[in-house]
């Protein structure tokens, strides 16, 4: 089990990835669209990355309720 | 069709060119690639472990020189399909050496076609839904493979809201896209355009395609002598990736702004064979109806065009058909070469990067030879630069690109 800290930086990893953002820009408070402008066809790479880092699910329900880093970082960490 | 009536012409002028080939990552290396007789050429047999794996009989093609993912930002060159990142490639040079033309985003457009479209990835995305299931397929798979997205991803690298446009015909593609380039410029509602063509389907499934039709070379042993139009030797094409963009504008708009221009855009044939899915009509109507469109709409008579730059792909069918077709069209006087002993069949870039090559022949006043071209086929009447390049003074040549589907495109150019 990640903790949160842990799961963020994996989160970064994965953003960095997909997206090309700085780790270091990934911070929890950052909205995904509006701060690192990531795009909803990046979103579901994000997702999908995600899943099988941190062995979570994530519907396309919630996934759409994930606004900032914080808030999947919160859903990872209760889910896994 | 011809690309609009002779008479009240808007001229149209050639500002930037921008090319990644076999021979260079660029249009410098690429021409000097021509002109010093290097081949494009080579085994890919250790490049592409499906060649051996399917044994492939073809272990040759025209690879690029240039990785186009070097050259793009890392995020996107993931995001990008190779044939969309040789097409963002090549359009960059072209405006950046068009010198960056100011312009409203609304009187720019693109038109950027491609023969085959996301080949990679539509073949990668397929096999991992096969392995791995729906949750690996990625959420880019639709735009990566369409095959308007090298004229999307230029709209989007240069904010062309004037616009998108993609033609699809086949090995015509690039030619093609400057004939609809030159008729949109003279509608009048844009002022500039990003327009050429961009193919990247080096993959077991298109060579395996083309080597059931019979159509690629198979002299394995002798990559570099393998493509060999007009040759009595030569026994099929090379298949090649690359891109070959120009920056096209009305002339008026070039000169206000003070652009330096490389040539003009003058006319364009395009006509239609109707007569067999792959096989060019034999008599070369098609062809020569649309070469003579071309001069005709340039407002050319066929004593001015000194050159014709050649489609002949190396392949045992179409090259002397081709020659029959510029003879009936234009005569015995043009000087001809053909570009793919040199660098392969670049399929949907052929057309735009050969018409980069036409334009510098006239600019430069320059021929480059056809490579490999030893021992000239007897039913060729034509003089067909072939060793050495030629010294030509050349006010106006047309470049012919033909494709698979019947289509016939030629673009005449003229001097600045």
């Amino acid at each position: 089990m990640a903790d949160n800290t842990e799961i963020l930086n994996g989160l970064a990893e994965i953003v960095e990835e997909v997206a090309g953002i700085d780790t270091a820009e990934v911070a929890a408070e950052k909205s995904f669209v509006d701060d690192l402008d990531i795009d909803s066809l990046s979103m579901v790479e994000i997702a999908v990355q995600a899943e099988d880092k941190f062995g979570v699910k994530i519907p396309d329900d919630q996934l759409a309720e994930l606004k900032t880093v914080g808030d999947a970082v919160d859903y990872i960490a209760k889910h896994q | 069709m011809s690309a609009g009536g002779t008479g009240s012409q808007v001229e149209v002028v050639v500002t930037g060119l921008g090319a990644t080939t076999p021979l260079g990552g660029d249009v410098a290396s690429t021409w000097e690639g021509m002109l010093s007789g290097r081949s494009g050429v080579r085994r890919i047999d250790e490049d592409y472990d499906w060649i051996n794996r399917r044994e492939l009989p073809v272990k040759i093609g025209a690879p690029l020189v240039a990785e186009p993912a070097e050259v793009l930002s890392r995020v996107q060159a993931r995001r990008l399909d190779r044939v969309e990142q040789l097409a963002v490639v090549a359009a960059k040079e072209a405006w950046a050496d068009a010198g960056t033309p100011e312009v409203e985003p609304e009187r720019l457009a693109v038109v950027v076609g491609t023969g085959i479209g996301g080949v990679t990835t539509l073949l990668a995305q397929d096999d991992l839904l096969e392995t791995d299931g729906l949750r690996k397929v990625s959420p880019l798979t639709v735009p990566m493979l369409m095959p308007n997205g090298p004229a999307a991803w230029v709209s989007l690298e240069f904010g062309a809201r004037g616009g998108v446009h993609a033609p699809v015909s086949a090995c015509a593609t690039g030619a093609e896209a400057l004939a609809w380039a030159l008729m949109l410029l003279r509608l009048g509602e844009v002022d500039v355009i990003i327009a050429g063509g961009a193919e990247a389907c080096i993959t077991q499934l298109t060579v395996a395609g083309f080597v059931q039709s019979r159509t690629l070379s198979q002299r394995n042993d002798e990559p570099e002598r393998a493509s060999r139009p007009f040759d009595t030797g030569r026994d099929g094409f090379v298949l090649g990736e690359g891109a070959g963009i120009m920056v096209l504008e009305r002339a008026e708009f070039a000169a206000a702004r003070g652009a330096r221009v490389h040539g003009k855009l003058a006319g364009a044939g395009l006509t239609a064979d109707a007569y067999h899915i792959t096989g060019p009509e034999p008599e070369g109507v098609g062809q020569s109806r649309a070469i003579a469109k071309a001069v005709r709409d340039a407002g050319l008579e066929p004593s001015d065009v000194g050159h014709v730059n050649c489609h002949a792909t190396s392949t045992v069918a179409g090259d002397v058909g081709e020659t029959r077709a510029v003879r009936k069209a234009l005569g015995d006087h043009p000087v001809l070469t053909a570009p793919k002993g040199a660098f392969g069949h670049l399929v949907g870039a052929a057309g735009a990067v050969e018409s980069i090559i036409t334009v510098l022949s006239i600019k430069e006043g320059v021929i480059p030879p056809t490579l490999n071209l030893e021992e000239l086929d007897p039913g060729v009447e034509l003089d067909v630069v072939a060793g050495e390049p030629r010294k030509v003074d050349l006010q106006a040549a047309v470049c012919d690109s033909f494709g698979f589907g019947g289509h016939n495109a030629a673009i005449a150019f003229t001097k600045a």
